[in-house]
């Protein structure tokens, strides 16, 4: 039945305020969700005020220092910090983004700075993506066929290796299936833009030999069909990429067949 | 709380293979209710300021019965599949999503078939 009441953990206090060095001109507030799944806390907003004449431009390089020369139980998760491996996807002004390749200066006012909506939360702004990333195997995202391998190179044409572009650079940060209501709803049954999207990748992708298979495993009211085309996904992107489009593309294939 | 693997919780029951036929269903009633709803508000237009003898004399033409009753079966049949998504998106209780999708099928089923009765009773001259 319908909840009426909020868990005790939506309930988000203020948390502390650490102001930026005696000197410092140049100031930008970061207002970040902070929750430790130790103390039995429920979670706060911190606020820190960051010196922008020694930052680095973007978002991260803001977190990293505040992480650095302010607060070192700041928890969240980078890697590349230039928007190829997908760890700082986290929801920045309201937005799912990578906090590497959010600017700072693009942002007016202060910096709210929350981990990706709708997920089990860890710590901090670090989210739980176990279900996302099972969904993702669920997919089968590796090549199959049942000819026998070629003793060289599977060929493709270019026409047919062009299908790939504007799937393959996805890198599963998440930020457009967390920005889903639908996959909110309904994330436990529903794949979500990017799963699909990567679905996708593979049913186009001229090499595969199982792409009845692949509809098959996808002909669901909810794995598939929960898509309404509200869009966040394709809005949010931070890699620009169209997950609304393959999502339509599916479905037309699932017609296409019939 | 399950001690199932991830990917086992992911798979859950499997794919339904289906879906496609009320996806198919709907942008179908979509399109067929454009054409439906535009003759019926010219229709009505067309019927400003007349009289109830003249509306039925105009429902009872076969052309006009028979868009009428396809207007109101699309009408009702989208309805039935639109609204039925918006059970499954937002009940999540299984016995309140199945009391509800039956309800609301009922309900919906009905009224059409209430709709359509009346337009051919007027049609056949009962009314």
């Amino acid at each position: 039945m319908a909840q009426f009441k909020l868990p005790a953990n939506s309930v988000i206090g203020k948390g502390k305020h650490l102001r930026a060095p005696e000197g410092a001109r140049n100031t930008k507030a970061f207002h970040v969700y902070r929750w430790n799944p130790d103390d039995g806390q429920t979670p706060v907003v911190d606020t820190f005020e960051v010196d922008l004449d020694r930052c680095g431009p973007m978002v991260l390089d803001g977190l990293l220092k505040i992480k650095n020369e302010m607060d070192s139980t700041l928890t969240l998760r980078r890697s590349c910090r230039e928007g190829i491996c997908g760890s700082c996807a986290m929801n920045i002004d309201g937005t799912n983004t990578l906090a590497c390749t959010k600017a700072i200066d693009e942002i007016q006012g202060d910096i709210k700075v929350y981990p990706l909506p709708h997920m089990p939360v860890i710590k901090d702004l670090v989210p739980d993506l176990t279900h996302f990333y099972a969904q993702y195997a669920s997919i089968k995202p590796w090549l199959q066929t049942t000819t026998q391998p070629p003793n060289r190179e599977r060929l493709q044409s270019k026409d047919d290796r062009a299908k790939l572009d504007g799937l393959y650079e996805c890198i599963l940060c998440a930020c457009c299936s967390t920005s889903c209501p639908s996959y909110w709803w309904n994330g436990d049954r529903y794949l979500g833009p990017a799963i699909l999207l990567q679905a996708y990748r593979w049913l186009v992708d001229s090499r595969d030999e199982f792409t009845g298979e692949r509809l098959d495993n996808l002909e669901d009211p909810f794995r598939l069909y929960r898509c309404h085309t509200i869009l966040n996904c394709t809005k949010t992107c931070p890699k620009g990429l169209n997950p609304g489009k393959s999502i339509a593309e599916i479905k037309k294939m699932m017609v296409a067949r019939r | 709380m399950s001690i199932r693997t991830p990917l086992a919780q992911a798979k859950g029951l499997g794919s339904a293979k289906e879906g496609v036929a009320h996806w198919w269903a709907q942008r179908l009633t979509a399109v067929a209710l454009v054409p439906l709803v535009i003759w019926f508000v010219i229709s009505l237009i067309g019927l400003v300021g007349q009289d109830h003898a003249a509306l039925v004399s105009w429902l009872q033409s076969p052309i006009q019965t028979a868009l009428m009753v396809l207007l109101l079966v699309a009408t009702f049949y989208h309805a039935q599949l639109g609204l039925q998504v918006v059970i499954e998106d937002y009940v999540h209780s299984e016995g309140t999503k199945v009391a509800s999708l039956l309800g609301m099928k009922f309900v919906t089923f009905l009224l059409g078939a209430i709709a359509v009765v009346s337009v051919l009773r007027i049609a056949f001259g009962g009314a």
